[in-house]
């Protein structure tokens, strides 16, 4: 798992009204969810973003409803993945389980600017910033949890083990 | 070490002797839960899966109530989908408009969760069966989907926070303002991935209504869950509704916690949350000016009987402020049937509110009451963060039902007292 791209920046406790407006939930489809956007935070995020762009917040990402309209809409964007100090509970477990690639570390956040380009090295861990003139740890993602995103989700890994169970 | 109430939950559902915070588990859930905006997503992951029956017609609850009545032809095809896959799966708990109502005031209503259950929901505020002695958390579609097909879901044993309350409320003071004033302590994120286990002397006084809606916005502290070890209230409560069997769980005295808070309600005034963060709470005291355009009460955190009954006493005899809509909405059909019995509805139509059918209504800005562009409203709901009830340069603060009715008639966001 390695990206690499421009980076949008956002605050602390940014929640999913503003990931994604309840207003928009009468639909689930993606591509009309990309449309909308951090739409409350930037209105002309959904324009300005380029596929591989990567969103680097604060504290408390994704914080209030458990819509998983959230993440669809993020990844719809073409978001590569999330960087944030920390993540609220329910936004982090819906990543996992669809496939979001997130990650935490406090320090990233502070060391650069919109605009500026990273890579994300999810394997080994790393985030390079400014033409490797800097490298910066990320929290390393529980075991079950890398397991989920290897089987590509949570209903993937459910499959997997319905039928190995089926073979005994 | 003993165990918290929690890992006791979680122990049991999923066959293991002892959990510690951290601990992965794979858990049984006794109720999976899903509403008109996340349940048709779920509905489609689960079809995708390959799923032809759900795990259980019994424990999978499916309830309209976000964009309902129908808003609009989308709203409609939602519903619709969610409908049509409750029938073909035979569900027991399906509950159409008119039997039905806003979930987390209607799923305890009738009884479907009960203490010792272990419930997951695809909606934030599923964690508001805590009151209940029940572990419930949100989730996403996707878990929903996967519980749907397997009966079970995923789970890291959280770390509690004790949380005991000691002293009698004031004359106006309820469960919103102590939960309120909770988030004001901790922030937002305070409890982010824990739980908040409720203890304390001051608990035995506190009705279920009360519990209800602080274990409703444990979430906008980030808790996983709330919980209120069950009591006689908790019985007598559920007693009147239980169709199954249920289990009463209490934490062990020497069980381990990672903070203990201690608070005396007796000092907590009316609380009011500012714009945008639940957390940016003031005492009714110090909110100063603050004119509003509308005033709601209802939601799943403060439309119950007991916050009509409170709004109600508050209004009789008075009129709302010309400039201001206040909306009513009652958060069940049978909260709405029985505020037309106690005659509390005839109190708020001559004082000029309108009473809405029990849907989320503008809670999360869906319909029924949305603001335009630099409007202000006070709500009894749970959440005010930027556009939650409509325009994004609109503005929520968040209330108790008798400082929204208060504030309906005066104007501006003020205490019952202002009005002798
Ligand atoms: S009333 Fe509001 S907070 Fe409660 S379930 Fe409905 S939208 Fe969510």
């Amino acid at each position: 798992m390695k990206f690499k791209g421009r980076v949008w920046k956002f605050g602390d406790n940014i929640d999913t009204d503003v990931i994604i407006p309840a207003r928009y939930l009468t639909t689930w489809d993606p591509a009309v969810l990309a449309l909308h956007c951090m739409e409350d935070a930037d209105p002309a995020f959904a324009k300005k973003v380029r596929p591989g762009d990567i969103i680097v917040a604060g504290e408390n990402f994704g914080c209030g409803s458990s819509r998983e309209h959230a993440p669809i809409a993020i990844k719809a964007a073409g978001i590569a993945c999330v960087v944030a100090g920390s993540f609220a509970r329910i936004f982090y477990r819906n990543s996992f389980n669809m496939g979001l690639p997130i990650f935490e570390t406090p320090e990233l956040w502070p060391a650069i600017d919109e605009g500026d380009e990273i890579e994300v090295d999810g394997g080994k861990g790393i985030i390079t910033l400014g033409e490797g003139r800097r490298e910066l740890k990320i929290k390393p993602s529980p075991p079950f949890m890398a397991e989920l995103i290897e089987a590509g989700g949570l209903m993937n890994y459910l499959k997997k083990r319905m039928t190995e169970n089926e073979k005994g | 070490m003993g165990m918290t109430i929690t890992e006791k939950i979680l122990c049991l559902k999923s066959g293991k002797e002892k959990l510690s915070p951290g601990d992965l588990i794979m858990a049984r859930v006794d109720i999976a839960l899903g509403n008109d905006v996340t349940a048709p997503l779920a509905i489609a992951e689960f079809r995708k899966a390959g799923g032809r029956k759900v795990f259980d017609r019994k424990r999978v609850v499916l309830i309209p109530d976000h964009f309902t009545p129908n808003k609009d032809i989308n709203a409609a095809l939602q519903c619709k989908i969610m409908r049509d896959f409750a029938r073909e799966q035979d569900l027991l708990h399906y509950y159409e408009l008119g039997e039905g109502g806003v979930e987390h005031a209607l799923l305890p209503e009738k009884g479907i969760v009960l203490p010792g259950d272990l419930v997951i929901g695809a909606d934030s505020h599923t964690c508001t069966y805590g009151a209940l002695g029940a572990f419930a958390t949100g989730v996403g579609s996707t878990d929903l989907a996967a519980a749907m097909l397997s009966g079970e879901a995923w789970f890291k044993v959280p770390e509690t926070i004790k949380v005991s309350l000691a002293g009698r409320p004031g004359r106006w003071v309820s469960g919103k303002d102590i939960i309120l004033y909770l988030i004001g302590l901790i922030g937002v994120d305070g409890a982010n991935y824990r739980a908040l286990e409720f203890t304390g002397e001051a608990i035995a006084r506190l009705g279920m209504a009360d519990r209800f809606t602080i274990a409703n916005m444990v979430i906008e502290a980030g808790a996983k869950n709330g919980i209120f070890p069950p009591d006689e209230v908790t019985l007598a409560y559920v007693e009147k509704r239980a169709k199954r069997n249920h289990t009463l769980l209490a934490s062990d005295p020497d069980a381990d916690y990672a903070r203990v808070i201690e608070l005396d309600v007796g000092s907590v005034e009316p609380q009011v949350a500012f714009p945008h963060l639940p957390s940016n709470v003031r005492d009714i005291s110090r909110v100063g000016e603050v004119k509003i355009d509308q005033a709601v009460i209802g939601s799943c955190t403060n439309g119950r009987i007991e916050d009509l009954r409170i709004a109600a006493e508050v209004l009789k005899g008075r009129q709302v402020d010309p400039r201001v809509r206040l909306i009513v909405i009652p958060a069940t059909q049978e909260i709405y049937g029985q505020a037309l019995e106690e005659g509390l509805l005839s109190v708020f139509l001559k004082a000029r509110a309108v009473i809405s059918a029990p849907t989320c209504g503008p809670c999360l800005g869906g319909h029924m009451g949305v603001l335009a562009e630099g409007e202000r409203a006070v709500a009894t709901t749970n959440r005010n963060f930027v556009g939650r009830m409509g325009h994004p340069a609109s503005e929520v603060y968040l209330a108790n039902p008798a400082v929204a009715a208060a504030s309906a008639v005066l104007g501006r966001i003020a205490s019952p007292e202002e009005l002798g």
